[in-house]
């Protein structure tokens, strides 16, 4: 049974259809992404799910039951807009969101403690949060989402504003969440960030899914077969015809750069074989 | 429910540790209390000691005139002016009143020195004993005896009683209502606005600082509605409270440890006696009677619930408008008919009060929208109950509607951004 179901979702702003019959499957533990470009509606989707924003139709099943109120307590939710009370001190905020969330003030100041010495901001507790910088605000918000470890776990462009080294550090996390049994949706328009996470996508274009599925076997779904050859000549190859085709030719410094696709069944083999 | 606590906890904790506040609840009651403590200060400041006045009369019209007073002697002196001054002044450390002969037809000329400042009730009393004098002498000089000026004068006293349906008697009197109907409208205006604009405030707050999508994938946006709109009433009615007994504090701690055992409401009246100006004496000890007769629970009740309700009311449609729009800017053209009624009922207060039975003052005081404002200004005349209770009902079920379109327009409100929203829209989200 899949942690999370959407089936058939559709949402409209007035005339504006927002979502148009969007089904997913989110398997149990599974790091999901759901990609797609800005505007998609990728994020009415996942305020569908947290219960945010009310379908028109369809259904969402949370471990195959419709998802309800009490259930707001075992999702985490990182939306993309997203801030902190900025006159607030860090700790008190901290502490806030996760009583919201049903944790009890003790709990919640145990479990802050150890994500705080964790990513070594201890000495951020008593600060304000208009003091921090917008990458420091963001680790504060990803700690408020996962604090009161729910099942299921969603980031809406979680990466956003962060350095490389800090995105690292919540992607190993992350992972470690998933480890410990969490369920993990990703949502983004650039795909490159999430790529070596993901084990399943989706991708949502124009308010519909367009594909779905296990990452590595889209892959090779939407492969189109084209190598890029770089050598160095005099002049550029010549291959046989009817086996390759030379999409794209370029030539810089007497190195010869082609995008080569591969015809008639011809395996990447046969085209090392030619040169 | 629980959410709710936790949400109006936040929201109360926050404003009410805001120096603004602190300032605001301090400030409040100090210049009320200013406004209580320091007439009778003023007065008091030189008479708590004895003061001791030579008068030297070249007149001689006003020997035996003065009498002397609680804390103030009076005795003649008879040398030159200088010689005098250097005399009394120096010598003596005491005042020294000199009335020179005054020439044809123009008025009395008197002069008091002394080297401190005099205090209000000696110069009160020095007056009115030589205008008694000077008075009387002109009369005896047009062969009118003063007496039969005195016995001629007339007196009126009106007390208007107002008698009810059941004959029950109560005395009343219109100044006096008068003066607590506008202070009672005018409080609820403020208190209303100040209040609501703070919902406002707070609701676009969270919304420009993109906190409320955090927030609400926890609660419902009602929740988070409804916990700021009771945390911030909770705020004012702290406000108010503490003002009360804050005033009432500090004009005691006044009176124990600055003013020792003066009474400061005699002090004045005794100051406005003292001024010899008969009306106004009467006047204030009268006022001060009406005060005490006035049913001050019945006030306060009222002014609490019409203050709760009315501030209910709008602080949702407050709350709306913050999460309707993006900018301060964009506020002006909702905010401006929200206010109207408001601004309405404070600009029809003389007409109100002119008149607090009629027909427009009665209608009014029913609708949700102007109650608050036009039954606080009605409940010092005395209001039927029926027409209370009706009021104070539709009140609540005012604030019952409007709470529940704010929590429609604010749900959808909250999660858009970059939109200019115009009625057409909001009404698309009501029926939505």
């Amino acid at each position: 049974m899949p942690a999370l179901q959407t089936i058939n979702v559709s949402k409209s702003y007035g005339n504006f259809k927002a979502l148009d019959k969007v089904s997913i499957e989110v398997g149990k533990q599974s790091i999901f992404g759901l990609l797609g470009p800005n505007g998609a509606g990728k994020t009415t989707l996942l305020r569908i799910i947290n219960m945010i924003s009310v379908m028109d139709e369809g259904k969402v099943l949370l471990n195959g039951k419709p998802v309800k109120q009490s259930d707001i307590r075992n999702i985490g939710y990182l939306p993309e807009e997203r801030g902190l009370y900025k006159k607030m001190k860090v700790g008190e905020q901290a502490i806030y969101l996760a009583r919201l969330k049903g944790l009890g003030k003790q709990e919640a100041i145990k479990g802050l403690k150890e994500w705080f010495e964790k990513f070594d901001i201890t000495s951020w507790w008593n600060k304000k949060v208009e003091e921090l910088s917008k990458g420091m605000q963001q680790k504060i918000q990803f700690i408020a989402t996962v604090l009161h470890q729910p099942d299921l776990l969603i980031f809406d462009e979680p990466f956003s504003g962060f350095d490389p080294i800090n995105v690292n550090l919540l992607k190993d996390e992350i992972l470690k969440l998933r480890e410990k049994g969490a369920t993990i949706i990703f949502s983004t328009h650039n795909m490159a960030s999430v790529e070596e996470l993901c084990d399943h996508i989706a991708l949502i274009d124009n308010s519909k899914t367009i594909l779905s599925g296990e990452i590595n076997e889209v892959k090779q779904r939407f492969k189109d077969n084209v190598f890029e050859v770089s050598y160095r000549s005099l002049s550029p190859l010549s291959l046989p015809a009817g086996h390759f085709e030379q999409v794209e030719t370029q030539q810089q410094n007497g190195v010869f750069v082609s995008k080569i696709r591969l015809l008639n069944g011809n395996k990447p083999n046969d085209l090392l074989q030619q040169l | 429910m629980n959410k709710i606590t936790l949400i109006l906890q936040r929201e109360y904790l926050t404003r009410v540790k805001k120096k603004s506040f602190i300032i605001m609840t301090i400030l409040g009651p100090i210049l009320m209390a200013a406004l209580i403590i320091l007439p009778a200060f003023l007065a008091d400041w030189s008479e708590a000691t004895e003061k001791r006045i030579a008068v030297l009369d070249e007149t001689g019209w006003f020997y035996d005139k003065f009498k002397d007073q609680d804390n103030i002697k009076f005795y003649h002196v008879y040398e030159g002016l200088e010689a005098e001054k250097a005399e009394t002044l120096y010598k003596r450390g005491d005042m020294l009143l000199y009335i020179p002969l005054p020439e044809l037809n123009l008025p009395v000329n008197a002069q008091l020195f002394s080297t401190k400042q005099p205090g209000l009730s000696v110069t009160a009393y020095v007056k009115s004993v030589m205008k008694q004098e000077v008075e009387n002498r002109k009369l005896m000089a047009s062969g009118i005896d003063p007496e039969l000026i005195k016995a001629a004068k007339a007196k009126i006293n009106l007390s208007t009683i107002k008698v009810d349906e059941s004959g029950i008697e109560t005395k009343s009197n219109t100044e006096v209502e008068v003066g607590l109907s506008i202070l009672a409208g005018i409080m609820i205006y403020f208190f209303i606005f100040m209040f609501g604009v703070q919902v406002l405030k707070g609701v676009m707050e969270e919304k420009s600082s993109r906190i409320v999508e955090v927030i609400i994938s926890s609660v419902k946006p009602f929740q988070l509605m409804m916990g700021k709109i009771i945390g911030i009433a909770l705020v004012g009615l702290t406000q108010f409270l503490l003002w009360i007994v804050l005033t009432g504090v500090f004009v005691l701690i006044f009176q124990l440890g600055f003013a020792g055992d003066i009474d400061l409401f005699g002090q004045q009246s005794q100051m406005l006696q003292q001024a010899g100006n008969d009306g106004n004496a009467e006047q204030f000890i009268l006022v001060m009677q009406l005060l005490n007769d006035t049913d001050f629970t019945t006030m306060i009740l009222s002014f609490l619930f019409y203050f709760l309700g009315g501030y209910l009311l709008y602080a949702a449609l407050f709350a709306a408008i913050g999460g309707a729009v993006d900018q301060d800017a964009d506020t002006q053209q909702f905010m401006l008919p929200v206010s109207i009624p408001l601004i309405f009922s404070v600009a029809l207060s003389g007409v109100i009060i002119n008149q607090p039975d009629s027909s427009l003052a009665v209608w009014l005081s029913m609708i949700p929208f102007t109650s608050p404002i036009v039954m606080m200004m009605r409940i010092p005349f005395g209001v039927p109950l029926w027409q209370l209770w009706t009021s104070m009902a539709l009140l609540i079920l005012g604030f019952v509607g409007t709470t529940w379109l704010a929590g429609k327009i604010y749900r959808t409100g909250i999660l858009m951004y970059g939109k200019k929203v115009d009625y057409a829209e909001l009404w698309k989200w009501i029926r939505g």
